[in-house]
């Protein structure tokens, strides 16, 4: 077990519906497979109304990259009084992710939003900032090969956002079953165009 | 008498610190490395089949939609031919951010070039300007590209290796799926192909290698580069790999999934009067 990237676990899947777009994370906070510190951490930020941002991989440059992040968001608005589109928040943090090729931060994010004609965006990067967008769905963490399985059977197109919620529910909960880095309770934002669902799940606490 | 800097805003320091890259994690993760033992993780990669073909009066460009982070499938339709400017184009194997990034800061420079010049920038500028820049980056910056195009002296295709060395040749296979692509090509490749034909045997190419190599896979991109109507990217040009089936089961039912709590934020529209007073 060595790496980085499976340093803390993480598992973040983010999913494309109609008119509406979801997120969904597990809340392990872990030292490899040593301890659980926490079943409480944020690995979703919310960056506008409509977008949210999930960052998995090492617990402190998740961090350090969503306070980046926040500051990068509030200094575009200040300069140009409108929203940040999803597609340009994507944009944006493939060029931060980039900028680091030669010393990167660990961490593969995820970005979840509506643009302004209510059309759901959904992409990844890797950990230098490789962008790739997707119709379908994105994952992210130490889960990704697992929910690349679940997701790839489970998602349809044209899901309301109770079905996307229930979808994205249980691909998270049935990846991080074989995950021992990731679990411990799950979060799920669901993204329409006049609110945001945010939904802390029951999950397997072992 | 010793002038004296005024400190700078906190955002201009930052204003001037952009661009170009940045080293400030390269100690901490090299401690890091040190410290755990730990192996750098594994970058998105496109083990790619690319192609390229020069004819009479157009260039053809094709490639798979494969992207691969190790063995694993990270993208089953990503896009690997990029735009650089109306008339050129280029096809790339490598680590998939570098070539992202590459492309897109070529594609400003062409366009800053196109500006002040006022003319279409030349398939030779391209590629004197990326394997500079690569050659600078003694390799680290992994794009293997084929780069096309059509500019006042003709159709050109070039291919360029991360380490900045250059070909020009009339038609070129890269990526881990070249050889098969390259077999279709040696036998079949003729210069006085029509731009329909050449269009199916860069498509056949690629099928060499999407069905030959596991690094390839996915659909077919072109991209026909002409005089006349300058390149245009033909997405999904042949999708021999479509999924066979779809979703049987039923939806989950509403509440199939046991909640602790839920929070819903209204999202509600502010319309503010500005009045502008003098």
């Amino acid at each position: 077990m060595s790496g980085l990237m499976e340093y803390n676990g993480s598992a973040i899947v983010a999913m494309t519906g109609e008119n509406c777009v979801g997120i969904a994370a597990d809340t392990r906070h872990g030292i490899r497979q040593l301890q659980t510190v926490s079943c409480n951490r944020q690995k979703t930020f919310q960056v506008t109304d409509q977008c949210f941002v999930g960052l998995a991989g090492l617990a402190t440059d998740v961090q350090t990259l969503s306070q980046l992040l926040n500051f990068r968001m509030k200094l575009f608005t200040l300069r140009e009084e409108r929203k940040m589109q999803p597609r340009m928040i994507g944009n944006m943090i493939s060029s931060m992710l980039y900028e680091k090729r030669f010393g990167p931060w660990f961490t593969e994010p995820v970005v979840a939003g509506l643009d302004d004609n209510h059309k759901p965006f959904v992409c990844a990067f890797d950990f230098i900032g490789c962008l790739s967008t997707a119709e379908d769905f994105v994952v992210s963490g130490t889960t990704s090969e697992q929910l690349f399985g679940v997701c790839e059977s489970f998602w349809r197109p044209g899901m309301n956002k109770d079905e996307l919620f229930e979808t994205l529910s249980q691909c998270l909960l049935s990846g991080v079953d074989r995950d021992c880095l990731a679990g411990w309770g799950g979060v799920v934002h669901v993204i329409t165009p006049d609110e945001i669902i945010t939904k802390k799940l029951k999950g397997r606490m072992d | 008498m010793v002038e004296v800097e005024e400190p700078q805003d906190y955002l201009d320091v930052f204003q001037s610190q952009r661009g170009g890259f940045s080293f400030e994690n390269c100690k901490r993760n090299a401690y890091l490395a040190a410290q755990a033992n730990i192996k750098p993780p594994t970058a998105m990669k496109s083990g790619t089949t690319i192609c390229g073909i020069q004819l009479k009066d157009a260039v053809i460009l094709a490639a798979d939609t494969r992207a691969t982070e190790g063995p694993m499938v990270a993208d089953k339709n990503c896009e690997k031919l990029h735009y650089i400017s109306k008339n050129v184009f280029c096809a790339g194997a490598g680590t998939a951010a570098d070539l992202q990034h590459t492309c897109e800061m070529m594609e400003s420079q062409m366009e800053l070039l196109r500006m002040a010049t006022g003319t279409e920038p030349r398939v030779c500028t391209v590629v004197r300007r990326l394997s500079s820049m690569l050659f600078k980056y003694q390799g680290y910056i992994g794009c293997a590209l084929v780069l096309g195009g059509v500019d006042v002296t003709g159709p050109h295709l070039y291919q360029i290796y991360p380490h900045g060395s250059t070909d020009k040749l009339p038609f070129t296979t890269m990526g881990s799926g070249s050889l098969a692509a390259m077999a279709i090509m040696e036998a079949e490749y003729n210069e006085n192909l029509s731009i329909e034909d050449g269009k199916k045997l860069v498509a056949k190419a690629i099928r060499a290698g999407i069905f030959n190599d596991l690094g390839s896979g996915g659909n077919v991109d072109v991209c026909v580069i002409t005089k006349e109507t300058g390149g245009a990217i033909l997405r999904n040009y042949e999708k021999p790999n479509e999924r066979k089936f779809k979703a049987q089961h039923a939806a989950f039912p509403k509440g199939t999934t046991p909640i602790l709590k839920e929070e819903i934020m209204k999202l509600v529209s502010v319309e503010e009067d500005v009045v502008m007073r003098d």
